[in-house]
């Protein structure tokens, strides 16, 4: 399954950020979206995922084979690790979580409620739920918040290896990852400067 | 470029043409309004006779019959036009919701008052939970919550489709508490005072003021509506270019 | 989907206050109405029904908010919504805990308040069953209204004042079953239209929860 992004408009809020995007993911390959805070990278994401219309233009995936991580890992405290993952294990029609705890290195710590662990063990932990998910489509906003350079090397490894196995990645963040085969998409020259696009605003105008 | 002929209702659901429109039609609206009012107050209150029961309290019928029609009609109104809004998406028809809940809700509170006013001599009490008062007041509970949630939400689309899904999920309960409130309480309350059944209705000589007051009731509302919804699409307009504003 | 129900659960026996809250604020809440009207056994027994009808439908009220503001605050709904679980499910799944975890120790609790508030003993038997008929409406409808305020900062009073209204019917018909059959009345009818009610608010309520689900998503 492929990405295809065409000319697509997004707004936050009610105004226009971004503008005639259009880019391609094809499986095995990763796309890496760069630019300033407040372009609209979190937007995109959330419009490829479908948790949000976008303005015009078109975006062609297959939602079902898509999983998504977002700012927020929505880790419950009080559950222990291997509960949290396998839950989410569970809710895309999977069992085994021993892989992801493995990749992360989490396996020492399954049994400890997700509550005591560090901002990085937890972010590590979002990131094993992709593993557990299945699917072939990683969407990713800033994935590598908070985590050391050891993790970072970590979650590399796992992209690698998700791509050898012919999955692909959309990522948006701001450090290196070492990922030679990544592309990268520079956002700035998209930034929208008319009302693209939003007809009810227009009408008004 | 030649402008398009007006084929479709659909084409006042742009707001520029809404706004043109209500520009002339909105003067003549009101100024009817206040002529049936006026009319149907006046004769209703000093020509016609005193009931020969009720005395001159009777005369209380040309406001509270009228509001208490309008109350539910508005409600009916939103109805329509948060099904127009979920459906084809005219933003218009969302702002007229809005615009018409406030308007209702003071209906359902002159009706509200002016059985209160009517019952006390009646009835001999200002309150009886009788089942047509008791769902009006379960009514003006259900402006509230709508008032209240469009008032809540920042993001005008949001808050547009939260309303209407609310509007509809509120009518189908609102039946519904109707029916209930029938079942839990016989009440004082006498029929309906209009009724295609002759019999039923109240006399000619009140009649014909009731049903010009009526007229006055639904004109007044329209009018209302029309210039509170003109209010509402300036308010986003001017939203609009502040956000066009922020942009550059 | 078996496992949405598991986790919100064990979420609600391990975070402590979310299970027995409801209960507490019910006992407290029929302790409270003595106090109010005066010790009359006569008086209490009469209003008995109601006011553990009424007392239900607050302890529900109160934990409203929690059915879907802490998944919103932790992204779970954000993953939750592209994962392959329909929110119909979602939705009616978190209705369904949140009836387990409050709406039948609601139901299981009723009768021991009721030996408080002097009802006679032919009350029971109906009480019980409109309790057990009407409060997973109480928890349907009120996902409705957790859905529609999710997004927002102070939902929970706006929540109350949507969710109240909504529950009219239910209370009417509920209260009215227990108070029938208490005082040895036929109770078909309104235990008919609370069943009705009931069925209705599981069966179509949900697709408007989603939806709403949805428009606060984006």
């Amino acid at each position: 399954m492929s990405l295809i992004v065409r000319d697509m408009a997004i707004a936050r809020g009610g105004v226009p950020v971004l503008q005639g995007v259009s880019f391609d993911v094809q499986p095995g390959q990763a796309l890496v979206l760069r630019g300033p805070n407040g372009i609209g990278k979190t937007t995109l994401l959330r419009c490829v995922a479908g948790l949000q219309p976008v303005l015009s233009g078109q975006v062609n995936t297959d939602a079902d084979r898509l999983a998504y991580v977002a700012h927020a890992d929505g880790i419950k405290s009080v559950l222990s690790v291997a509960e949290n993952l396998s839950f989410w294990a569970q809710i895309f029609g999977r069992s085994d979580i021993s892989a992801a705890l493995e990749a992360y290195q989490l396996t020492a710590l399954a049994d400890r409620p997700a509550g005591l662990l560090s901002a990085g063990q937890k972010r590590r932990l979002g990131l094993a739920r992709l593993l557990v998910t299945g699917r072939q489509l990683w969407i990713m906003d800033e994935p590598t918040v908070s985590l050391d350079g050891e993790a970072v090397h970590m979650f590399a490894s796992a992209i690698r290896m998700h791509l050898s196995g012919g999955g692909s990645a959309l990522l948006a963040t701001h450090i290196d990852l070492g990922l030679a085969e990544a592309h990268v998409l520079d956002l700035a020259p998209y930034r929208a400067t008319t009302m693209a696009g939003d007809a009810f605003d227009e009408a008004f105008l | 470029m030649k402008e398009p002929r007006v084929t479709s209702l659909w084409t006042y659901a742009n707001p520029k043409k809404f706004i043109e429109t209500t520009d002339k039609l909105l003067p003549w609206v009101a100024m009817l309004a206040l002529i049936c009012l006026v009319t149907g107050l006046i004769w209703g209150f000093f020509f016609t006779p005193d009931d020969y029961r009720q005395g001159a309290t009777v005369k209380i019928i040309y406001i509270h019959v009228p509001s208490a029609l309008m109350a539910i009609n508005a409600w009916l109104m939103m109805l329509v036009a948060s099904l127009v809004w979920i459906v084809r998406r005219h933003h218009v028809s969302a702002l007229a919701a809005r615009a018409a809940a406030p308007v209702g809700l003071v209906m359902t509170l002159i009706a509200l008052a002016t059985g209160a006013i009517w019952g006390q001599p009646m009835w001999g009490t200002w309150w009886a939970w009788d089942p047509r008062l008791t769902s009006f007041l379960v009514l003006t509970l259900f402006y509230f919550g709508y008032i209240a949630l469009w008032a809540a939400i920042e993001n005008d689309d949001t808050a547009a489709d939260l309303t209407s899904i609310l509007c509809l999920v509120g009518s189908v309960f609102a039946v519904l508490s109707r029916y209930a409130v029938n079942f839990w309480n016989q009440g004082l309350h006498q029929g309906a005072s209009l009724s295609l059944d002759e019999k039923e209705n109240v006399a000619d000589v009140f009649y014909h003021p009731l049903l010009v007051s009526i007229a006055g009731f639904v004109l007044l509302f329209i009018a209302l509506v029309l210039l509170r919804t003109r209010t509402e699409i300036r308010a986003r307009r001017t939203r609009a270019l502040l956000a066009r504003e922020r942009m550059n | 989907m078996i496992a949405l129900l598991i986790r919100d659960l064990r979420l609600a026996m391990r975070a402590g206050g979310g299970f027995g809250l409801g209960l507490a604020f019910f006992l407290i809440v029929v302790v409270l109405v003595p106090f109010a009207v005066g010790p009359q056994s006569s008086l209490l027994s009469t209003i008995a029904p109601g006011v553990l009808w009424l007392g239900a439908l607050l302890a529900c009220l109160l934990s409203l908010d929690r059915i879907l503001a802490l998944d919103w605050e932790d992204g779970s709904l954000d993953l939750l919504a592209v994962s392959p679980l329909p929110l119909e499910a979602v939705v009616s799944l978190k209705a369904l805990a949140h009836w387990l975890t409050t709406g039948l120790p609601l139901v299981l609790a009723a009768p021991v308040l009721a030996v408080l508030l002097n009802m006679p003993s032919e009350g029971y038997e109906p009480l019980i069953m409109s309790l057990l008929l009407g409060t997973p409406a109480l928890s349907v409808i009120g996902t409705f209204g957790a859905a529609l305020t999710v997004g927002l900062k102070r939902g929970g009073l706006l929540l109350s004042l949507l969710v109240l209204p909504l529950y009219v019917p239910t209370l009417i018909f509920g209260a009215e079953a227990a108070r029938r059959g208490m005082v040895g009345l036929e109770i078909t009818v309104p235990m008919l239209m609370l069943g009705g009610i009931t069925c209705g608010a599981i069966a179509l309520l949900p697709f408007a929860s989603a939806a709403v689900l949805r428009v606060n998503l984006r």
